[in-house]
């Protein structure tokens, strides 16, 4: 939606310290719990942030107490997808966007690792077929993009 | 515009869509239908085997803001997923045919697919006791296209307030004798996606809600998706805290409003509002109208045109002044006691008679 942000009108945000943000405290205590869960059992959890009825500064206070961490990755499937663990080790922030730059959902993943990391099974199914052709190509001489 | 026999997971895998792209997708769409995320991983399973349908879709008295809607959804790419995932045989607006061959073009594809397709409705219709001359399209009444419509129909959305409540058609005093569709149609699935217009992700969620599980979403009271329409806005209100803290913004312009206060007195309906927009937006998830500063219009609830101002609060009647209250509550307990009666009988009235608000009324309210 590239033609709404090149209208020059900017959201005048008003700061009242965390008065406006009366939504993002009980996210971060659920990340709390989620985070004993998953020390305790190895059961992760997946917070759904869109679901949330969040005011124009609780998201930015959520993420500014959650920090940010060492990992950062981009998965380049749909459009991008913004993967970064926070400061709190095993709390990770996924930003699901459209190729627009458009989010399509924000999560939070309490976990080890995001499902969306890993290599998917039914991608590896195809793993040697591609990777044949390839090798056959490149005994051929043929070049490949990096 | 063709029904094909594959299933989603093939069409898409066909289309080059990844696997990780599909979860991505699937993440969106539970996004969209409220699910938890925990049940992404059923969905994608329910999705990859999920068949596409025949989708007719049929536009009556309305102002294509629902068609307008759709088509703005916030994500184009899951829009187009969805859409890839049906098959419209039939949008008067959207198709490029026109005149016979799109009669034609309907009139085949619930041959082809009777008993299987998803039928869509937005606009209210004349009723069968109005004059059928009011609405209609290639010569046939909006009713007659309805009632043969649906009789092939596997379920019925109707889409936005006119389709789902008569919306403004239906206001009085209703020149065209304007009925919702769920007046006409009770023998089969039927859910009610209102608002003026509806919320887009909610059409594409219910969409694909209908795709996943193969069945309509779980309804409430008015046929509408409890996943989206099971809260109030005020109970998911980011504003809720002023409102439990009695911080209300009095005026649009003053200290209260540009602080961000809650808008309760200065009509907002989010108290009686069913919907999303608290939750889902509008404009890309930029924002919704009471984030930019104005009152809920309630334009989910049936009959919103006729239950009086927009701008009046809610427990206060529409033509009594806050001064007069205040009056009558000083003089003791008999005359309040009258003032809540004339306030019921007044909400009352207000319910079944339109009651236009002047500039100046607006400023007494205010």
């Amino acid at each position: 939606m590239s033609a709404l942000s090149s209208i020059p009108v900017r959201v005048q945000s008003v700061s009242h310290g965390t008065a406006n943000c009366g939504n993002a405290v009980p996210i971060l205590h659920e990340v709390r719990h989620a985070l004993e869960r998953l020390i305790a059992t190895g059961e992760g959890t997946q917070i759904d942030l869109n679901a949330i009825p969040f005011g124009p500064e609780d998201e930015a206070h959520l993420l500014a107490v959650l920090g940010v961490g060492e990992v950062r990755a981009t998965i380049d499937a749909l459009g991008p997808t913004h993967v970064q663990e926070t400061a709190i080790p095993g709390v990770w922030l996924i930003d699901y966007r459209i190729t627009e730059d458009q989010r399509l959902a924000l999560h939070l993943d309490i976990g080890d690792i995001p499902e969306i990391l890993r290599t998917q099974r039914q991608d590896l199914d195809t793993a040697l077929t591609t990777l044949d052709a390839r090798l056959t190509r490149a005994q051929g001489g043929a070049q490949f993009e990096s | 515009m063709t029904t094909t026999k594959h299933r989603v997971g093939e069409h898409l895998r066909d289309q080059g869509v990844s696997r990780r792209a599909f979860l991505k997708f699937c993440t969106a769409s539970a996004s969209l239908m409220a699910l938890p995320p925990g049940l992404i991983p059923a969905m994608a399973a329910a999705l990859e085997q999920a068949r596409r349908p025949s989708v007719i879709w049929l536009s009556f008295q309305e102002c294509t803001g629902c068609t307008e809607s759709l088509t703005r959804s916030h994500a184009p790419t899951v829009e187009d997923l969805i859409l890839e995932m049906i098959s419209l045989d039939y949008h008067h607006t959207l198709q490029a045919a026109a005149g016979e061959a799109a009669e034609a073009a309907r009139e085949q594809a619930m041959k082809d697919n009777f008993g299987k397709y998803l039928l869509i409705v937005d606009g209210s219709l004349p009723g069968p006791d109005a004059n059928p001359g009011y609405s209609t399209i290639a010569g046939v009444s909006n009713y007659a296209m309805l009632m043969e419509a649906v009789e092939g129909a596997a379920a019925v959305i109707a889409v936005g307030t006119c389709a789902a409540f008569g919306g403004l058609p239906e206001a009085a005093p209703n020149p065209t004798g304007a009925v919702a569709v769920m007046d006409l149609i009770k023998n089969k699935p039927l859910v009610n996606v209102s608002g003026c217009p509806p919320v887009p992700m909610v059409i594409t969620g219910v969409l694909a809600h209908y795709l996943a599980f193969g069945r309509l979403p779980e309804r409430d009271a008015y046929h509408r998706p409890l996943a989206f329409f099971g809260q109030s806005i005020h109970d998911r209100c980011y504003r809720r805290p002023f409102y439990d803290k009695g911080l209300f913004a009095e005026t649009f312009d003053d200290e209260g409003a540009r602080a961000g206060w809650c808008l309760y007195r200065l009509g907002c309906k989010g108290p009686s509002t069913y919907n999303a927009c608290a939750t889902m937006r509008w404009n890309a998830g930029t924002s919704w109208p009471i984030e930019a500063g104005h009152p809920c219009l309630g334009c989910s609830e049936p009959r919103f045109w006729d239950a009086g101002s927009f701008y009046a609060p809610l427990s206060v009647p529409t033509d009594l002044s806050s001064s007069r209250i205040l009056t009558a509550g000083a003089a003791g307990a008999l005359v309040g006691g009258t003032v809540a009666t004339l306030a019921r009988r007044t909400v009352a009235t207000a319910a079944t008679s339109r009651q236009p608000v002047t500039a100046d009324e607006l400023e007494q309210t205010l």
